[in-house]
């Protein structure tokens, strides 16, 4: 879905608005009625902004802002204490280094996926397609249970992984499959042979021509795919619960670890945890807008 | 011979990621026959875990539906200050922890908060109740609604609308009859993820809910119980059926969606 978000995202900023559209110079009568239009628009604008602004801030913005509000109502010190306790601390790096090590193989399985969904041709493979939705579609609990039901300590074929953090990047690489797939695919579909044809004529040989034509092209989707993964593996909480244990100081995710603190009534330390959560989450979505602007001017 | 090597390589990652834990839920879940499935589902607690559910579900898809195509109208085919603000932190809640949005509510609503204070002495309780399930599925399922129907909107253009207006056609005659005929695929779309987000929704639901059995639990609280209370025949069986829902989704959304796929 957030392939969507993300297609639909670079679909409005790439797109100029409606109005800004005809090349052609436009016709007197048209242009008054545009205008004409505009101004009985106007009023509905405001209206209809107004409405959407107390419902996101009801929502959204004053409860977001209260998170970080709360982290740093008693002062600084309190808050870098709340941050840098050793078990906050553990599980920030945990959290942190997990979802680095899953984003990276995102990018390589993720690619590879995208890549035998469209240029390789075998019987179910539409299945397949389908299929790589699934953990979008799936509740995060049954994602935990299902995989616990693999690798826990009943396990049919004897592996089990469970409590261990070798869980939490199982767990989070399902969580996270779908976003380089879904991102790289599209462009996959919509990247012309001819190029690798031409370079296959003078001599490229397959991995030459992977890295100097297809790479290049692809490279944009890859990287704002990983960051989705990243930023969804940071704040991963349900998927996490059953099978890592919540081990503090080993197994235990920053999201879990907040979700703690509320249950023991420390919301002070639960937010802030969570604004550290916040602000990476931010810094990732600026990236990716960076991103598909560097993907747009070398599309 | 490579693109048998990846060929393979892309499906034992899969077979052992995806295909294999979900088949073995759904296997361990019929290994005993139906029987036991049925009765664990049609176990009082069960049943109302479902309704909570399906109620959460339906108010929150409702809300977004309807401030969704305002959204994206606004964002379509308005002009304003902060546009480009408002788009960019309308994706904000799929990049927020679902814990922390249980947090961020509970902090402004919550008994001891100022407005949650306020609004309990005035007899209307958020948190541990219906209305913070609600708020807290609506915030993690905003998007989703806004991003199908926006590029739709964008692809249409306005010149039906402008005509239907120079028609004398009212604001909402223009809005019932062109843009909702217009958009009606991809809202369908968008209200389907939603639904199957909201139907699906755990960690911001187990803060704000107080996870009371017979009361708050939904059907993804009532599988974490369960599962925890060793009754797993239980949460195998609710999990199963929440992981038909979301099959059920994909193959709609396959089919309301059919051009994003190859």
């Amino acid at each position: 879905m957030s392939t969507e978000t993300a297609k639909a995202t670079g679909l409005a900023a790439d797109t100029p608005p409606p109005n800004a559209r005809p090349d052609a110079p436009e016709s007197p009568p048209s242009r008054a009625l545009r205008s004409a239009s505009l101004l009985a628009g106007n009023r509905g604008t405001g209206l209809g902004l107004g409405v959407s602004m107390v419902f996101l801030s009801v929502i959204v913005f004053i409860p977001l802002a209260a998170v970080v509000w709360r982290s740093g109502s008693e002062g600084p010190d309190t808050f870098w204490r709340a941050v840098h306790s050793p078990d906050a601390w553990a599980t920030l790096k945990l959290t942190v280094g997990a979802s680095v090590i899953v984003a990276l193989i995102n990018l390589v399985m993720g690619t590879l996926i995208a890549w035998v969904l469209v240029r390789d041709s075998f019987p179910g493979r539409s299945v397949v397609d389908v299929l790589i939705d699934l953990p979008f579609a799936l509740p995060t609990i049954v994602a935990g249970l299902v995989l616990l039901s693999l690798y826990g300590p009943t396990s049919p074929l004897g592996v089990d992984i469970a409590y261990s953090r070798i869980a939490v990047v199982v767990a989070l690489l399902f969580v996270t499959l779908p976003f380089v797939v879904r991102t790289v695919q599209p462009v996959l579909l919509e990247l012309d042979r001819d190029m690798e044809q031409a370079a296959a004529s003078l001599g490229a040989g397959p991995l030459v021509t992977f890295r100097r034509i297809i790479l290049p092209n692809i490279l944009p989707a890859m990287l704002s795919g990983t960051a989705l993964a990243f930023s969804r593996a940071i704040a991963e909480f349900g998927a996490t619960v059953l099978i890592s244990g919540n081990l503090p100081f080993q197994t235990q995710v920053a999201s879990v670890y907040i979700f703690g603190q509320i249950e023991t009534d420390n919301p002070t330390g639960a937010a802030a945890v969570a604004t550290v959560l916040l602000a990476v989450a931010l810094l990732v979505v600026v990236i990716l807008d960076l991103i598909q602007r560097w993907g747009a001017r070398h599309g | 011979m490579a693109k048998y090597a990846l060929r393979l390589f892309a499906g034992i990652y899969l077979l052992f990621l995806l295909a294999l834990p979900v088949g073995l839920v759904f296997w361990r879940t019929f290994g005993s026959g139906i029987g036991p499935v049925i009765g664990s589902l049609s176990s009082p607690e069960a049943v109302h875990a479902l309704k909570v559910t399906i109620l959460v579900a339906l108010w929150a898809v409702a809300i977004n539906t309807v401030f969704g195509v305002g959204m994206a109208i606004l964002l379509v085919r308005r002009q304003f200050p902060g546009k480009r603000l408002l788009n960019a932190v309308i994706d904000l809640p799929l990049a927020v922890s679902p814990v922390v949005v249980g947090l961020a509510l509970i902090l402004v609503y919550g008994r001891y908060a100022p407005v949650g204070g306020w609004l309990e002495g005035h007899g209307i309780q958020i948190i541990f109740s219906m209305p913070g399930m609600i708020m807290a599925t609506v915030f993690v399922s905003l998007p989703l609604v806004v991003r199908a129907v926006e590029p739709v909107l964008v692809e249409m253009g306005d010149e039906q609308e402008q005509a239907a207006h120079t028609l004398g056609a009212s604001g909402s005659q223009t809005f019932r009859r062109i843009t909702i005929p217009g958009i009606r695929a991809a809202l369908a779309y968008g209200v389907v993820l939603c639904l199957a987000r909201a139907l699906g929704e755990y960690g911001a639901i187990a803060v704000v809910s107080g996870r009371l059995v017979g009361q708050t639990q939904t059907l993804t609280l009532f599988v974490d119980e369960r599962f925890q209370n060793f009754q797993e025949q239980d949460a195998f069986a609710a999990a199963t059926a929440l992981a038909l829902i979301a099959i059920i989704t994909l193959l709609l959304i396959k089919l309301l969606h059919p051009k994003d796929r190859a």
